[in-house]
């Protein structure tokens, strides 16, 4: 199946910085794609030129739209929740229902009612009457019964509590995701949504700083936990990382054999987290 | 069609206070006043002694001309009028208001993030804004003044056949009331065309503006008019600033107001076929009734003018709807 985004030369400059640095990359169908990067790198913007907010420069073709020139067609395709307060404040459930289900030719009005049906929302509430928990709710409510193919999160689950946090993953992995739908997520909980996720894209001033899927990162990616004794012999291996725990040395290596790194101790998969950590080392020195 | 539709509902829906229940309201509040003053007036009159009873009122028109007959008339069909006025003021604040909001509110909350994950085109967006600007919220303070005069009018013939005077039949006789109504409803297209410049000023500084979209849309435009007025004053070239002032100021933040092109289309008229007689009261009651004297406005180029610049604005508006970024 062709890609649900291909994306090549993509450039946007602000006033004074470079927002996106002539990136490139590809998004298959059936994937959820963590995009992560620190404060300022570029994320939102990606998010925006693919949604069709933003000019840019470059090619970009979104489930063979143009988001440019054909944003109000794309979005009959694709959902998305940027964060948590941008549902108007004076709308009420039903009524925000009601609108939705009439303009968008995807929504399923028994679904929706379904998902709020177990929520604590009434029809006649308004949003500025909610919680930011109960906003999210609504939200992902209404998203879910849209039969999108695409569904992009940005910092979804931004100021919400844990409770809230956990039950926005699980629905949307639970009754949402499936292999005709793709979704890309941007977080800075990375803890999260990493074992929801099967690729990862990090960014780094407005460039793609790594974009591999997450079983191809176990392999190049391996983290080592090495007695005192051998702690020189891993660093001359060229670790990205190194960090004490217990009298340990946790080494991070990209790229090296495994058997060699066997040999020095016990190895595991890095946390995403912590490749992010060693990734981004410097950003903001 | 079936979008625009629900585009419509949802500003109803966000603006119901200030389309509908600001004329309501003020329709209200004028039945009360009327219903306060007539009981004022009868228990003054009723203190003092008078009585005014048995009034024929048949025998009364029978002897009235066909002049007194004009005045009553014309009394009637201000009484219909009068609430009109007063809720065409409340129309111009909630229409001003409304557009300067109506392309910034959602971008100042971040709500446009919402909107536009809808797939709806910013084209439908901004028409349906205008559409409820020009057409919803004039027809609906319209129908609330038609309704109050009405109501007044009941009210006062209800109190003259108190005192046994038959107003009733002035009322159905008399072709006034149904005429005021029918000359009101039939000025909404030209309501419409007419708006135009300041609904486009208006919504093009609400889509544009980072900030302050209400002292942009004031500092433009006045300051323009002062800076001409400058060079006029100084000799500098020769730019009429009266005219400036009216047909460019005034235009772009005053046309919402009800019954705008009244006033220039008399002005117009007195300097030619009417002469003095326009300022005769029963001639600019009859003009502003006259479906055909109204409708001579839209030959003439402010009118004409004026909605192409509207148009172009709204043009503009949906281009920074569509492009602006900083939400």
């Amino acid at each position: 199946m062709s890609a649900v985004i291909t994306a090549s030369g993509l450039s946007k400059r602000y006033k004074s910085s470079l927002a996106l640095d002539n990136v490139s990359f590809q998004i298959a169908p059936g994937r959820i794609v963590g995009l992560i990067g620190p404060n300022g790198a570029g994320k939102t913007t990606a998010l925006k030129a693919i949604l069709g907010l933003t000019d840019f420069t470059g090619e970009l073709n979104v489930l063979g739209f143009d988001p440019r020139k054909q944003r109000d067609k794309l979005m009959g395709e694709v959902c998305f929740i940027a964060d948590v307060a941008v549902l108007p404040r004076w709308i009420r459930v039903h009524e925000v229902v009601d609108f939705v289900a009439n303009v968008h030719p995807r929504f399923d009005r028994k679904k929706c009612e379904a998902f709020l049906a177990r929520t604590k929302l009434t029809p006649g509430q308004r949003v500025r009457q909610m919680s930011k928990g109960m906003i999210v709710q609504l939200h992902l409510a209404l998203v879910m019964a849209i039969d999108a193919k695409l569904l992009i999160l940005d910092e979804p689950t931004l100021g919400l509590d844990i409770l809230y946090r956990k039950q926005f993953y699980q629905n949307l992995l639970e009754d949402y995701f499936d292999e005709n739908k793709t979704i890309i997520v941007t977080t800075h909980q990375v803890e999260e949504v990493e074992h929801i996720l099967t690729d990862l894209m990090f960014i780094r001033d407005g460039r793609i700083v790594l974009d591999a899927d997450m079983d191809a990162i176990g392999e190049r990616f391996i983290e080592v936990m090495v007695n005192a004794d051998k702690a020189d012999a891993a660093r001359a291996l060229k670790p990205i990382d190194e960090r004490q725990v217990f009298g340990k040395s946790i080494f991070l290596f990209d790229g090296v054999e495994r058997a060699q790194l066997e040999a020095l101790g016990e190895t595991r998969r890095p946390s995403v987290s912590d490749l992010f950590v060693a990734t981004m080392k410097g950003t903001y020195t | 069609m079936k979008n625009f539709y629900w585009l419509v509902k949802r500003e109803f829906w966000e603006h119901r206070g200030s389309f509908l229940w600001a004329p309501i309201i003020t329709g209200g509040v004028m039945l009360v006043l009327t219903l306060m003053s007539i009981i004022t007036a009868e228990v003054f009159r009723s203190r003092s002694g008078m009585h005014v009873n048995g009034i024929d009122f048949n025998a009364i028109t029978a002897h009235m001309g066909a002049d007194a007959l004009n005045t009553v008339g014309s009394a009637l069909d201000i009484s219909i009028l009068a609430p009109g006025i007063l809720i065409g003021m409340v129309l111009f604040v909630v229409v001003f208001f409304y557009c300067l909001g109506s392309l910034y509110d959602d971008r100042r909350d971040r709500s446009i993030l919402f909107w536009k994950s809808l797939p709806l085109s910013d084209r439908d967006t901004v028409l349906s804004k205008a559409f409820c600007a020009t057409v919803l919220a004039p027809a609906i303070a319209i129908i609330a003044s038609v309704v109050t005069g009405l109501l007044i009018l009941i009210l006062m013939a209800l109190t003259a056949s108190l005192h046994g005077a038959n107003l009733w039949q002035m009322l159905w006789t008399l072709p006034h009331p149904f005429h005021v109504t029918a000359a009101m409803l039939s000025v909404i297209p030209l309501y419409v065309v007419w708006a135009l410049p300041t609904v486009g000023w208006l919504m093009l500084c609400s889509a544009w503006a980072r900030n302050k979209p209400f002292l942009w849309a004031l500092i433009i435009p006045v300051g323009s008019g002062i800076v001409v007025t400058w060079f006029n004053l100084m000799g500098l070239f020769d730019l009429d600033n009266k005219w400036f002032w009216g047909n460019v100021v005034g235009r772009a933040l005053f046309s919402v107001f009800p019954g705008g092109w009244i006033p220039g289309q008399f002005a117009n008229e007195a300097g030619s076929k009417f002469g003095h007689a326009a300022t005769d009261n029963h001639q600019i009651f009859a003009g502003m009734l006259d479906l055909s004297h109204n409708y001579a406005v839209i030959a003439s180029p402010q009118f004409l003018i004026g909605a192409a610049a509207g148009v172009a604005m709204l043009a503009g508006a949906i281009w920074f709807r569509r492009w602006r970024d900083d939400s």
